[in-house]
Formats: structure tokens, sequence, C-alpha cells
């Protein structure tokens, strides 16, 4: 661990956690939301994800416009997947067991791998890092030598937390997060106030779908989009999102930190260990604290 | 005492372990390699029905105890020079062994948050076997497992198979239907009263877990001798998912129903099926296509998802 002595190691180190772990954030954050308010553990996050990777690519590669419409596109097609999934196959299931559930949506987990392997086949694709951002950039700190970080990765630094505060006052300060806040406490009731409540399951199923699309969108540059890389990052989704505990977005936000420390610090304390030191975290947080770090003991469980 | 079995499963039964026996007359190497494919995931799947259609508990990591045994078997013959024998008793103890250590921090926990702690460890056990290169070849595989002469060849292999999947089945039969199998059936349909009248509730899914996890370890261990090696792919999460669906897919409630579940998938992913495409039959081919073009994964889900919503009673 003399390299975590460093100071300019390791503050690479920290950035390169927070870089991931905010890019992982937003995509968590969608199956938080999802979760919190549909009370359906979506499986087929990770292939929304992928979804939002392969949109961009094709944004930016076939139609040869910019990254950011990339990401655009991206929200937009999986805001649009979204409808038709929810109001086509989740609405069905809503009062079914979580089994069932679980079930329906890794069925969905293959048939969307099987849909993105016919549209875009199975090659590894590359989307290059949107203009001004593909440089590096010195951050002003210096220690033996100057710290010199991928721009790119600042960004989704910066981007996270962006996105993190605009849900935040999504939720808390409109008339319509209000309302998804409600569906998370009764929906019964809330229905019986006259709020049409599919319409806000529809809704907030479609914000958390565009979240994994952004959040595969952004990933893309890093990630090069490709078959697969949906059945990984949804167990990364889970990790954090149970670490932190189902609810709230800051104990998502906190999750997402968390695991972008232990997996970036994991790596260098034991090299390759990214994924063990994650998974013990996982083990360790159900063992201890099913509810979460962060989280409440559900009444009766 | 076991209740007796009806005499029309019987007849179906007799007939079909038969027609197993029989199998390799055909002399085609396709069918007696399908059959070996299947008979592994039959008790890959059995094993797992003890855990969710007998005690009710649905584990999402099944797949960590197959790869355990796989792992083991292959790591002993090969590296090793074990005897077959010793090898594979290992292998099924050290699968035991970790179901039990598992088991015990998972049944601590109930429902969802049982099946997040056993894809939990699953996924903690999948990322060792990937990142050990050393002893289990990383995401290479572990390749070339020296297999015993005496069942090197594909027919006697294939007997060896049969075999030791009939006796296992037979053990997990006995199992479910003695009174332990009583009390898993009371476990599952209500924990509190299965406490009240004196069942230690722990302890039964303990066992169940335990005994889901050997077996499991078998079928690990005869797919890394058939396969010639053991791939961290069986120890993903998609494996458990898929041997979840294989018994959903047969009807939980039933015995042999994921039986005959695993032996669809399996006969699905294998043959290119075109079923009508009406709800449920169309995610069923386009799983099974999905699958089928990724290699060492197999399923789908045709028609009606077994038996659900669940019957009142056991078998």
């Amino acid at each position: 661990m003399n390299m975590l002595a460093d100071p300019n190691f390791f503050t690479i180190q920290v950035l390169n956690s927070l870089s991931l772990g905010m890019n992982l954030f937003i995509i968590a954050a969608g199956l938080s939301l999802i979760f919190g308010v549909l009370r359906v553990i979506n499986f087929a996050h990770g292939a929304f994800y992928m979804f939002g990777a392969y949109i961009t690519y094709s944004v930016t590669h076939t139609w040869g416009l910019s990254f950011w419409w990339g990401v655009v596109g991206a929200a937009a097609g999986l805001a649009l997947l979204a409808v038709l999934v929810e109001r086509g196959l989740f609405r069905f299931i809503y009062t079914q067991e979580h089994l069932m559930q679980l079930l329906l949506t890794f069925a969905l987990v293959l048939i969307l791998g099987d849909v993105a392997k016919m549209i875009w086949g199975t090659d590894q694709y590359s989307v290059s890092y949107p203009e001004g951002l593909d440089g590096a950039t010195h951050l002003g700190i210096e220690f033996a030598y100057p710290v010199i970080y991928p721009s790119y990765r600042l960004a989704l630094g910066v981007i996270g937390p962006v996105i993190f505060i605009s849900l935040w006052l999504v939720i808390e300060k409109t008339r319509w997060g209000r309302l998804a806040k409600a569906a998370t406490q009764d929906r019964e009731m809330l229905a019986a106030l006259g709020i049409n409540v599919p319409l806000i399951y529809t809704a907030v199923f479609i914000v958390g779908a565009a979240l994994a699309g952004v959040g595969g969108a952004l990933a893309s540059p890093i990630n090069s989009p490709t078959p697969g890389m949906d059945a990984t990052v949804i167990v990364d989704c889970f990790v954090i999102v149970i670490i932190g505990g189902l609810g709230s977005l800051w104990v998502t936000f906190l999750g997402a930190l968390i695991y972008g420390v232990v997996f970036n610090f994991g790596s260098v304390i034991v090299p390759n260990g990214q994924d063990v030191f994650a998974f013990l975290l996982l083990m360790l947080v159900l063992m201890m604290r099913p509810w979460g770090l962060f989280g409440q003991p559900e009444g009766a469980r | 005492m076991p209740r007796a079995i009806s005499s029309g499963k019987l007849v179906a039964l007799v007939v079909v372990l038969a027609l197993l026996a029989l199998a390799p007359l055909t002399g085609s190497h396709y069918v007696i390699d399908l059959a070996t494919e299947i008979l592994i995931y039959v008790l890959f799947a059995l094993s797992l029905n003890v855990l969710i259609g007998w005690s009710g508990n649905v584990s999402f990591g099944h797949a960590a105890y197959f790869a355990i045994g796989g792992y083991t078997n292959a790591i002993l013959l090969t590296t090793y020079e074990w005897p077959l024998a010793l090898a594979m008793l290992a292998a099924v103890v050290l699968s035991m062994i970790c179901a039990g250590i598992v088991a015990w921090f998972c049944t601590r926990l109930t429902d969802i948050y049982f099946a997040m702690l056993t894809l939990a460890f699953a996924m903690f056990i999948w990322a060792i076997a990937f990142k050990w290169r050393d002893v289990t070849g990383g995401d290479d595989g572990f390749v070339g497992v020296a297999v015993p002469a005496l069942i090197s060849t594909r027919v006697p292999f294939y007997y060896f198979t049969l075999a030791v999947v009939t006796v296992s089945s037979a053990i997990l039969w006995l199992i479910c239907h003695s009174p332990f199998g009583k009390t898993l059936v009371a476990v599952r349909e209500n924990m509190t009263r299965a406490g009240f009248v004196g069942v230690n509730t722990r302890l039964v899914r303990w066992t169940a877990f335990v005994i889901a996890g050997t077996f499991a370890g078998i079928a690990g261990a005869i797919l890394a001798m058939y396969n010639r090696g053991f791939y961290t792919e069986s120890a993903f999460w998609t494996e458990s998912a898929q041997v979840l669906i294989m018994s959903l897919l047969g009807g939980i409630y039933s015995f042999f129903g994921p039986a005959i579940g695993a032996a669809t998938l399996y006969l699905l992913e294998r043959g290119s099926i075109s079923t009508p495409s009406t709800g449920p039959s169309c995610w069923g081919s386009s799983c099974s296509r999905s699958f089928s073009s990724c290699p060492r994964a197999s399923s789908g889900w045709p028609g009606k998802c077994g038996r659900w919503p669940p019957r009142a009673g056991a078998e």
C-alpha cells in the first residue's frame, strides 16, 4: 500500500472512484426509483443501460451527430421502450409475488439482449469522447508532479451530482415528485383521492428507464457497447442499491460513492480484487443490516 | 414412510428410464450427448427444487454450488491427479460445506433478502473463480480435465451419468417424501405456524439449503467431466436464473416438474423452434433464440409458466 501514500496516485484513485460511482449512480437511481414506486426489482434495467450505450453509438456513428445528441437519443429511445414495457408487460405483474416479477424481468433481459443482437450484432463498438472532453485536465494541484486527469471522467463526476440534484428537486419540490413519493407510501389511498396512479407508474418507469439509458450513453466512451454488458452492470446496481438501502435517492447516491471507493481501492490493495471486494461488501451489509447501511428496517419483515 | 407413487407416474418413470437406458443403441453421438447434458441439468434443477419448491426459499445463487462441485472435481482430477471416486467425493463434500456456511447466513433472512444474499454469495464465488487464475483458469476456464479412462468415452460416460443422476434423484425423492419433506412443506406454507408446533424452522431451511447445494455439486462435478472443463459462466448469476426458470417452467410444486422443465428447456435450445407467437410463447422463442446465440447457456419459456399460481398442496 505504498502506492496509496503517494498523494498523486491517491488523488487519481479518489477521482476514479468518483467518476465510476457517479456513472453507476445515474443507472442505480433509475433502478431504485422504479423499485420505490412500482415495487418491482427490474433485472432488465441492465438491458436498458445496454440499449442506451448502443443507441449512442448509432446516433454518433451512423447518423454522425454529436455525442450529446447521443445521450438525448438514448434517453428518448429508452423512454419509448419504457412505455411499451410498462404498458405491455409490467402492468400485469404488480399484484404478483416478487419471484414472479423477477422472472418476468429476467425473461425481458433475454428478449432485449436478443433484440440488441438483432439490431447491432455481436461486434464491439467504440464511441469517441465528446469534443472538448477528449483530452486531459490539469487539476491545478501539484504534489511531486501535477495531477492530470481525463476530462471526460472528470465531467462524469460533475454530471452525476447535477442529475442527483435535479432529480432531488423534481421529487421534493414538484407536484409530480410528491405524487410519486405518495405512491411509494400508499397507492390505494392515492387512487382514492382521485389521482391517476397507473399514469404515475408509467411516468416513473419512463424516468427510471431514461436514467438507465443516460447512464449507458455516458458510459459508452469508457465501456465499449458490447453484448453482455447488461449482465454485469445490473449486479453492480444491485450492490449499490442494497448497500445504501432501498428507499431514497440520497441513500443510492451514498451507496454509489461507497461502491466506487471500494471497487477502486479494492483493486489497489489486492490487484484484480475489485469484484471480490464489492460482493464482500454486499454480503456483509446483507448479513448485518439487510435494509441497507442508511435505510430503515421495514416494520414487520 | 414415503407415500406410494401413483401407478401412472410409475409407468411413465419406468418407460423414461428404459428409454434413457436404451438411448446409446441409437448409435447417434448427438442423441447420447444431448441426453447426458439433459441429465446433468435435470439433477441441477431437481436439487434446486428442494429449496424452492419444498421449503419455499427462492435462491438466486444456486449456480455457486454447481460451480464449486465442478471446479473442485476438475482441479482434483487434473491438477492433483486424484482418483475419480475421491475427487468426486471431495467435490460433493466441499459443495456441502460451502452450502452449509452460506446457508447459515442466508437462513437468517427471508424472502427477497434471502434471495439477494444468495445472489451476493454466488457472485462472490463467481468473482473468486474469475480472479483466481492460477487455480481455476480465470475467464479462460479450467480446461483439459483428466477424465478417468474407464468413463472417458461417450457411452460409458453416459451410463455413468445416468447412474449417478438416477441414484441422486431417487435420494432426493426419498428426502422430499419423508417426514422431513413434509416438515419442509409445513415451513413453506406457514413458517410462523410451523414454528408454533415446535419445528426449528431455521434448522429445517438450513438443511434444505445444504441438501440442494450438495446435489447441485454432484451435477457440477459431472458437467466438468463431460465438458472436459469448467467455465466461469457456470458460476455467473445468469446460470442461477436459468436453473430457476427450468424449475418454474416444469412446476416447482411437483417433484418431477423441474426435471421436465430442464429437459424441455434444453431441447428448446437445441431444436430451432417456431411456437405460435401468442403471449408467453413469444418470449419463449425469443429466450431460446437469444440463448442459442450465446454459447454455453440455454433457456426458453414456452407456454404457461409452470404451475403458477401455486396449487394449495404439495406434490
